[in-house]
């Protein structure tokens, strides 16, 4: 899922203040499994933004509203009245859905999230990255371990020379990628497969070739 | 083995001599009288000299304009050069800018992460790892081609290495791995610093085990200790580095004003038990700013006059 942290309050108030009707707006999916950003999270804010311009004695209306995705054309639907209504969304979507309803609306949508990475729920409250979306997944080869999210220095022949007790060189909270790659293909009987030279990464799949898109033709309406 | 390049570092090799590198940083400004003097009083003790590409992360003077410096002094420099900085546009044009300069050896490295250094916030590009590296260089020599497949007009011709720590972790993959920088094209190897000679030698048994030690020339990698407290340090903070407590004791035991001439000692006696250990081609005696010390372990432990090749 995409994880996300809230922005400081501040830096909030910043974004809104000098508006009159603000709309704190959830997106209930991803973000919202990690507590940050869902519909009961844009309550939550509302109210702390209310409290904040009560105590600058600055006259806004913050209203709250959600929807269970922001980047999706038809959620929006049964919250229309409530986006018209404001002159300024706080959106505490991830990057996408703000950006999706920037493009949807002709008013300011400001970020309510820093979107941080794209991760699993360990436990409760401990979030951890897994993908970088490179765009070709060579997890087949790693054991189920992904050297270019987990790496520091995404080394596709790791591990490098910094690798002690099993941690990264960074931190000594920050497991080597590598040491897991190694250990889970002893597991799996394929440390033979640890000699094989992963060759030089095409990332034109990546951030680096640009904006990405995908297309199904086959799942597309007929129009 | 022969020589395949110009460089005098393969060619001492190649004779079957204990080949000596050592290594010196570049500054932090543009003034070159400093790496000049350092490379003035350590050149006729070594066979190369290796300079820095930003060690630590932390931001210098680039290592190419240096070993360019030295090579214009009739010296042999070896260009090390970490993926962290370049992508392979870069990387590339740099080991041509070299080979323009015929820079005859090259040490490719991935890099220490820029959170050690002064750039912590900055991107690490890693677009190739240091294993890449070594496979692109052997094909621009080998092969006369870019990674992109075109041909290359007079194409570099160096003798291209890489680093082993045989005591970062996970330990039962070091051998492994050095079969790995062996197939991507290693032709001599320089280690991390060596302290726990035991686990060193333990290692070397599996390179020779796997006839490894034939494929590549290992040279072992030291630094002497200045005081007690650079043991702790390097024990403690500087990432892959095994110091055994008995050389951190040793040096401890010493007087203050004796624990630098200790290190010296200790190191001069590694080399002497090293050189021993079949499979130990050379030395990359690695003191850090402490060059003038290199002579002086040279000679005693047997390495000089440096062979004329």
């Amino acid at each position: 899922m995409i994880v996300g942290e809230q922005k400081p309050l501040e830096e909030l108030w910043d974004y809104i203040k000098g508006h009159k009707k603000v709309l704190v707006f959830g997106c209930n999916t991803c973000v919202a499994v990690c507590q940050q950003g869902g519909n009961k999270e844009a309550e939550i804010l509302a109210s702390l933004l209310r409290m904040k311009a009560t105590q600058e004695g600055v006259d806004i209306d913050i209203q709250d509203s959600g929807i269970e995705r922001q980047c999706e054309h038809e959620f929006f639907e049964k919250a229309e009245d409530k986006v018209e209504w404001a002159d300024a969304v706080l959106s505490t979507a991830c990057g996408i859905g703000v950006q999706f309803m920037a493009e949807k609306y002709p008013k300011p949508i400001y970020p309510g999230l820093n979107t941080t990475f794209l991760g699993a729920v360990e436990e409760l409250g401990v979030y951890t990255e897994r993908c970088q979306a490179c765009g070709q997944c060579i997890l087949a080869r790693t054991g189920g371990i992904c050297p270019i999210a987990r790496c520091a220095k995404r080394v596709m022949n790791g591990p490098c020379g910094g690798s002690t007790n099993g941690k990264c060189e960074i931190s000594k909270d920050v497991d080597c990628a590598w040491q897991l790659i190694v250990d889970r293909l002893k597991l799996l009987g394929q440390l033979d497969q640890y000699e094989e030279l992963t060759p030089i990464k095409d990332w034109s799949s990546d951030r680096a070739g640009g904006p990405r898109k995908l297309v199904r033709e086959d799942v597309q309406h007929d129009s | 083995m022969t020589a395949k390049t110009p460089s005098k570092l393969e060619k001492v090799l190649a004779a079957g001599h204990f080949a000596v590198t050592s290594e010196c940083g570049p500054p932090r400004g543009s003034d070159p009288t400093e790496i000049v003097e350092k490379a003035e009083i350590i050149k006729d003790y070594v066979d190369g000299i290796n300079i820095t590409d930003n060690q630590t992360s932390v931001c210098r003077t680039c290592s190419l304009a240096v070993c360019i410096r030295l090579k214009t002094m009739g010296l042999e420099p070896v260009l090390q050069m970490v993926t962290r900085d370049r992508n392979r546009i870069a990387l590339q044009s740099d080991i041509l800018g070299a080979a323009h300069w015929d820079i005859n050896n090259i040490l490719c490295l991935s890099g220490d992460h820029q959170s050690f250094g002064d750039s912590s916030k900055g991107q690490n590009v890693h677009d190739l790892d240091s294993m890449q590296l070594l496979q692109t260089v052997r094909l621009m020599r080998d092969e006369g081609k870019f990674l992109g497949g075109d041909d290359i007009k007079r194409p570099p011709n160096m003798f291209v290495g890489a680093a082993a720590n045989p005591f970062a972790d996970p330990f039962e993959i070091r051998v492994a791995r050095l079969a790995k920088k062996v197939k991507a094209g290693a032709e001599f190897i320089q280690t991390q610093c060596i302290y726990n000679l035991d686990k060193f030698e333990e290692w070397m048994k599996g390179v020779r085990d796997r006839g490894l030690h034939e494929k590549t020339a290992i040279m072992a990698g030291l630094t002497p200790m200045k005081s007690a407290g650079m043991a702790r340090y390097m024990k403690n903070r500087v990432p892959g580095m095994d110091v055994p407590d008995e050389v951190v004791k040793r040096l401890a035991d010493t007087p203050k004003e004796k624990q630098a001439e200790e290190g010296i000692k200790m190191c001069i006696e590694s080399i002497q038990r090293l050189k021993e250990v079949e499979g130990v081609r050379g030395f990359h005696i690695m003191a850090i700013e402490w060059e003038e010390k290199v002579p002086g372990i040279v000679e005693a432990a047997g390495l000089y006059p440096r062979p004329e090749v």
